[in-house]
């Protein structure tokens, strides 16, 4: 049995890496191999050509500059909305904050493409049509359901005697929040920041709708469309190597931060 | 007077993120809620006029969109079921090791934190039907005689976006379900052990009870998801082979942004969310049951 479960993990666990694998070889063949018919499994060759035309032929690094301040800008906006909210919420009765949970649920469990637009009508009139803020703002917003219901869980179980003790002090609720609640919920809030992060890095159908310009696309959307930036072949080369850029930091991300994602995707299910 | 004041205090912490949900949810939904009712189209030259019921009239006699709903429901079926199973017994079987526990989550993990519409240029290429891996394989160990052109026939093209959705979503799943066997306390396995018990007796009477709201959650979230796909699609097939891979999501974007038919648009995105509300709502008062019959 232990030796069958042991098994089982380790081919799952090669499946779930294998792919990436594959690209990550494939990146550093050269175009003379990569136009080989079968591919050759393991690269004969070495070259980081994929890598420079990414970024010499193609715009990626405005891509990566686009996909970086937009996913850290909206997930600081979420939390930071978020945690106010859920600080309120945390201290509420219990009737009002079930209320407000079922109804972050519904919004959580919107498909986007009821939401997509709508927001678009309103992006346009904003004039925000290839400008950070046309996503920005939505991303902060899709996210907020979850960050809320992940930081009230947590301030929850903060004492509320601290509060009070803080009261006594003279402290107002503002400085309460900014000064005691805050920093004593930093693993929270690090959670929802990797997780509101990795979810705006990753969102495609409104970077592909309100981004239409090259120098205003965000990474996912490059990568996803650059096939059909060229009209005959497929450039596989530089679809490899980007993948493997764009998703290095995301790799990097679960590396360092298992157990927080983990702690993030499990808290709505635990607390129920 | 002191009211007011406290009123305008709570209202405070409140604000900024009830504008962004007034913004980003309330208005979209009252404003698709609205276009429903009005054809605002090409051929109106893009100025309202009110269509009563016709949009959704016409929901009943489209033949695609009641195609897409299929494809949408056979594939939402599929990939959930099949994360489902390999999401449960990858959790016992990594509740069963005691070494590399962690390294094995990590590695797990990999896939549901990359892009979807990523991992769709990755399935894209290894089933390409020249240069292809899966191609290349097969064909090196003689299953297949010649390159098989996985993404342009309809059944080979649902198979596709189903494993690579299966890919990104089984580890969610997982971590979902480990949480729950986690949530176990020994005494339960213990007590059975005492009275004799077999190991089936222990997963039969312990660990599944304990599962199923875990189950049920990943199965809500994915269902809900999965309903919704749209990355995968857009990316590997369009929709295509002839619309043998055409999504509900699909359809109302082509709808919205290709055909520019914004009143019909937003009659099939209303459909989109009765169909899921219903699903939500069987789903639910099924837990429910099943906790009352617990009783």
């Amino acid at each position: 049995m232990k030796w069958a479960a042991r098994l089982f993990v380790i081919v799952l666990c090669a499946v779930a890496v294998a792919p990436l694998v594959w690209y990550g070889m494939s990146s550093v063949k050269s175009s003379a191999e990569l136009a080989l018919v079968p591919p050759s499994l393991l690269p004969s060759s070495f070259t980081l050509d994929n890598y420079a035309e990414l970024f010499i032929r193609r715009p990626f690094a405005t891509y990566y500059l686009n996909s970086i301040v937009i996913a850290s800008l909206a997930a600081l906006l979420c939390i930071a909305c978020a945690s106010l909210a859920a600080y309120r919420l945390a201290r509420a009765p219990k009737r009002f904050r079930s209320a407000a949970t079922s109804a972050l649920l519904v919004m959580a469990f919107f498909p986007p493409i009821v939401l997509v637009f709508p927001i678009y009508e309103l992006v346009r009139h904003a004039g925000l049509v290839n400008q950070p803020w046309g996503l920005i703002i939505p991303y902060a917003a899709l996210n907020l359901p979850f960050a809320v219901w992940l930081l009230t869980g947590y301030m929850e179980q903060i004492p509320y005697e601290l509060e009070e003790a803080a009261a006594i002090d003279g402290l107002t609720a503002f400085d309460t929040y900014r000064r005691i609640l805050l920093p004593l919920s930093m693993p929270a809030l690090t959670t929802a920041f990797l997780l509101v992060f990795i979810f705006s890095w990753n969102e495609f159908m409104f970077a592909l709708t309100f981004m239409n310009l090259e120098s205003s696309r965000t990474v996912t959307v490059g990568v996803a469309t650059l096939s059909g930036a060229f009209a005959y072949e497929i450039p596989w080369g530089l679809l490899a190597a980007g993948i493997v850029v764009s998703t290095a930091p995301l790799i990097a991300a679960v590396a360092l931060f298992q157990k927080r994602i983990v702690a993030g995707l499990t808290a709505g299910g635990v607390k129920q | 007077m002191n009211g007011v004041v406290m009123r305008v205090r709570a209202n405070f912490w409140f604000a900024p993120a009830a504008v962004l949900v007034l913004l980003v949810f309330v208005y979209p939904v009252l404003r698709t809620l609205v276009l429903g009712f009005l054809h605002l189209n090409l051929e109106t030259g893009f100025e309202p006029r009110l269509a009563y019921l016709d949009n959704f009239a016409r929901l009943v006699s489209d033949t695609r969109f009641h195609n897409s709903l299929k494809i949408t429901a056979l594939f939402t079926a599929v990939s959930v079921a099949l994360e489902l199973l390999l999401g449960l017994l990858l959790a016992l079987a990594v509740e069963g090791i005691r070494r590399g526990r962690r390294a094995a989550r990590t590695f797990i993990l990999i896939p549901w934190t990359l892009p979807t519409a990523i991992i769709a240029v990755l399935w894209m290429w290894i089933f390409n039907d020249q240069y292809g891996v899966i191609n290349a394989l097969l064909v090196k160990m003689n299953i297949v005689g010649s390159p098989v052109a996985w993404l342009g026939r309809p059944q080979t093209a649902m198979m596709t976006i189903v494993m690579a959705d299966v890919w990104k979503a089984f580890p969610f799943v997982l971590i979902v379900l480990l949480a729950g066997l986690q949530s176990i306390p020994r005494e339960m396995y213990e007590a059975i052990e005492i009275d004799g018990g077999k190991a089936w007796h222990k997963f039969k009477y312990v660990t599944i009870p304990y599962l199923v709201p875990f189950i049920f959650l990943a199965l809500v979230f994915r269902i809900v998801q999965a309903f919704a796909v749209f990355d995968l699609v857009y990316v590997l097939t369009g929709g295509g082979p002839g619309g043998a891979t055409e999504t509900v999501s699909i359809y109302g974007y082509y709808t919205y942004m290709r055909y520019l038919d914004f009143g019909y648009g937003a009659a099939l995105v209303v459909a989109i969310v009765v169909v899921l509300a219903l699903i939500s709502w069987v789903l639910y008062s099924m837990l429910l049951k099943k906790y009352e019959m617990g009783r």
